[in-house]
């Protein structure tokens, strides 16, 4: 069995860790959001602009860490918009997500257009380079399978430590799980609900602006419409089957992005008798199927997606 | 100073309460056109003209609005009922797809036989694919809007096997599309030499039908009942899940029917190409109708005037149209807050 043996080959390994890679700050930024009451459906459209705007800035001169930066920033003015919509004015989250994704694509769409009104195909950049990380990349399998990735991918892995310390191991962490438990409460302990949930959101839009800057940045090296397609829904997905938990996440991006390598690896080896489409379909479908194993124990942040009134029982 | 619920809308904040969102939304928009240093007027005029100007360019505002009322109405139904049906893209490419399968010569009947009988299949696979996110909801608890976002994906790569592979048209020149629609399924063209069809006139008659259903009858009240609160309703005694599956049923059926008008009426065969974002734009039209359905018509007409309008804007002066997906989304954002308006009063004591 050939295709049985491509699981137990470091490349094989490599490439999950690379398609993970914008799963993990998507998930990453949609759990932050939602850990603290808010569902965030413009993922799709701030993973678009991160995307257009890291890339963009590069290609204009600035350097790469710039690049990302200015990423993280975008996505946090498109969740500072999220935040005031739906926090303190109360308005569906549903809704004003969707119409955040809607304007966060076209104005990245349209801000390629304006900058690059007529280029035959997509410029490219120098983007990061992958490097060895000393010890780590040694240890045999594991090793060249993390740890010979480009520095995005190690960021990520960095993140998901950093927001699981914050969130279980600081004051910080415990007022925005308290936020998204019991607002009622929290503000009782004197915590402001409103500020906590808009930076929230803020700081998890950014994530996931570098989830989709990962892609130009890191992956194509420049910067295609439709490129993000659906990876933010699927981020959705992955933070139920994660249970709003970092580790888990983690483990969740990094289990799809090995069933979509294997996917397009079976599509080689099977190619021609199956029609390509059907690979491509098995990630979407992999996600509902997640969904549904996890939904039914899924432990919902208790106060998602309800608005929070100052004052009011 | 405070906020307190309205209990009734007066029919003039009620019209004023999008008009003005619309406004809001132009003068956000002409920040882009200030940075591609052209005339804000100039833009705003040729869109205008662009899309109203001429009788051609008013039969193709019509054509374009004829998919947005019916994804319109998908989503207003749906929204009503707080059922997240984000799908609409999917149910109108399975609708079309259904049509294009049966309409190009799989069945033959006369065309007083074979119209029906294509849209009635269409909305039906519209509806049965809504079906599936409905159940796994009300058996499973599994979030409605991420499995209506994800099956838009796998039903485009279905279309795309389907009209590369068993239903490409051998006559294609090697393109991806399907055989055309035989002339008896076609639906009839109102105006001749361009592509105003009669899925207009369907279109306005299931805006009506819609709004007499949500606002007249049982099936209606209990939607809105449902959507306002699934406990009260539940304590009313009303099925819950029942009219959770009319409505799944009946806003896939809408969105199909979406799919259906634009490959037997406007385009003829399928390809992927079919629909710029329809079901998405449904969205936003659903909004600025405020979810009201007769409201649904008059709002599509808007977002087809924009597309269309920026569709000629852009060639004339260069501006990517792009622009109009900025208008639309812009005015989703403006029809959310100026919503607040409708929603609540202030009272000052």
């Amino acid at each position: 069995m050939e295709i049985v043996e491509i699981l137990f080959t470091v490349s094989f390994w490599a490439a999950a860790t690379r398609i993970a890679t914008p799963l993990i700050f998507g998930t990453l930024g949609e759990l932050i959001c939602e850990r603290a009451g808010v569902l965030n459906l413009g993922i799709e459209g701030i993973m678009t602009a991160g995307a257009m705007a890291g890339w963009m800035a590069v290609y204009q001169g600035a350097d790469l860490w710039t690049g990302v930066v200015f990423a993280f920033a975008i996505g946090m003015i498109f969740g500072f918009i999220h935040g005031l919509f739906t926090v303190p004015l109360g308005l569906s989250q549903h809704v004003t997500g969707l119409g955040l994704t809607l304007l966060a694509t076209s104005l990245a769409y349209f801000t390629y257009r304006m900058i690059l009104p007529d280029v035959p195909s997509p410029p490219r950049i120098e983007a990061f380079q992958p490097f060895a990380i000393p010890i780590l990349s040694e240890i045999p399998f594991i090793g060249p399978a993390l740890f010979k990735q480009t520095a995005l991918t190690y960021l990520a892995f960095v993140s998901v430590a950093v927001v699981g310390l914050v969130l279980y191991k600081t004051p910080l962490g415990l007022a925005l799980r308290a936020v998204g438990e019991n607002p009622a409460a929290a503000e009782a302990q004197g915590i402001d609900v409103y500020v906590m949930r808009i930076g929230a959101v803020m700081i998890g839009s950014g994530f996931m602006a570098i989830g989709g800057a990962f892609l130009t940045m890191s992956a194509f090296n420049a910067f295609f419409f439709e490129m993000i397609a659906g990876r933010g829904w699927i981020c959705i997905a992955l933070v139920v089957f994660a249970s709003w938990r970092p580790g888990k996440a983690l483990l969740g991006a990094l289990l799809f992005g090995a069933f979509d390598a294997f996917q397009v690896r079976l599509q080689q080896a099977l190619g021609g008798d199956i029609p390509y489409q059907i690979f491509l379909m098995l990630p979407y479908a992999f996600s509902i199927l997640a969904l549904i194993v996890m939904s039914r124990r899924a432990a919902y942040p208790k106060a998602l997606m309800v608005p929070y009134r100052k004052g009011e029982r | 100073m405070r906020l307190e619920p309205r209990t009734q809308v007066p029919l003039a904040l009620a019209i004023a309460a999008p008009a003005s969102a619309i406004v809001l939304a132009l003068l956000l928009a002409a920040i882009p056109l200030l940075w591609a240093e052209v005339s804000v007027l100039e833009a705003y005029g040729l869109i205008f003209k662009g899309a109203l100007g001429s009788r051609f360019a008013v039969t193709e505002t019509l054509a374009r609005a004829t998919p947005l009322i019916f994804t319109g109405l998908a989503a207003a139904v749906a929204f009503r009922a707080k059922l997240w049906n984000i799908g609409a893209e999917g149910q109108l490419y399975l609708g079309a797809l259904t049509a294009a399968a049966v309409g190009t010569g799989a069945v033959t009947l006369p065309g007083f036989a074979m119209i029906p009988l294509v849209l009635i299949v269409g909305a039906l696979a519209g509806a049965l694919l809504m079906l599936i996110p409905t159940i796994l909801k009300l058996r499973l608890g599994v979030d409605e809007v991420v499995t209506t976002l994800l099956l838009n994906f796998v039903v485009l790569l279905f279309v795309s096997m389907m009209i590369e592979g068993p239903m490409k048209d051998p006559m294609g020149m090697g393109w991806p599309q399907s055989e055309p629609i035989v002339e008896a399924a076609t639906l009839p063209k109102l105006v001749a030499r361009t592509r105003v069809h009669a899925g207009l006139i369907l279109a306005i008659l299931a805006g009506i039908a819609v709004w007499i259903m949500m606002q007249r009858t049982t099936w209606g009240f209990e939607a809105r009942a449902v959507g306002a609160s699934p406990a009260a309703a539940r304590f009313a005694g009303m099925p819950v899940p029942r009219v959770m599956i009319r409505v799944g049923l009946i806003s896939g059926a809408l969105a199909g029917l979406a799919g259906v008008g634009e490959v037997a009426g406007l385009k003829g065969y399928l390809t992927l190409d079919l629909s710029p974002g329809f079901g998405y734009s449904g969205i936003v039209v659903a909004m600025l109708a405020q979810l009201n359905a007769l409201a649904v018509i008059v709002a599509a007409l808007f977002v087809a005037i924009v597309f269309v309008g920026a569709d000629f804007m852009s060639r004339a002066i260069g501006v990517s149209n792009y622009l109009a997906n900025l208008v639309v989304a812009t005015s989703l954002l403006t029809m959310l807050l100026a919503s607040l308006a409708t929603r609540y009063r202030l009272r000052w004591r």
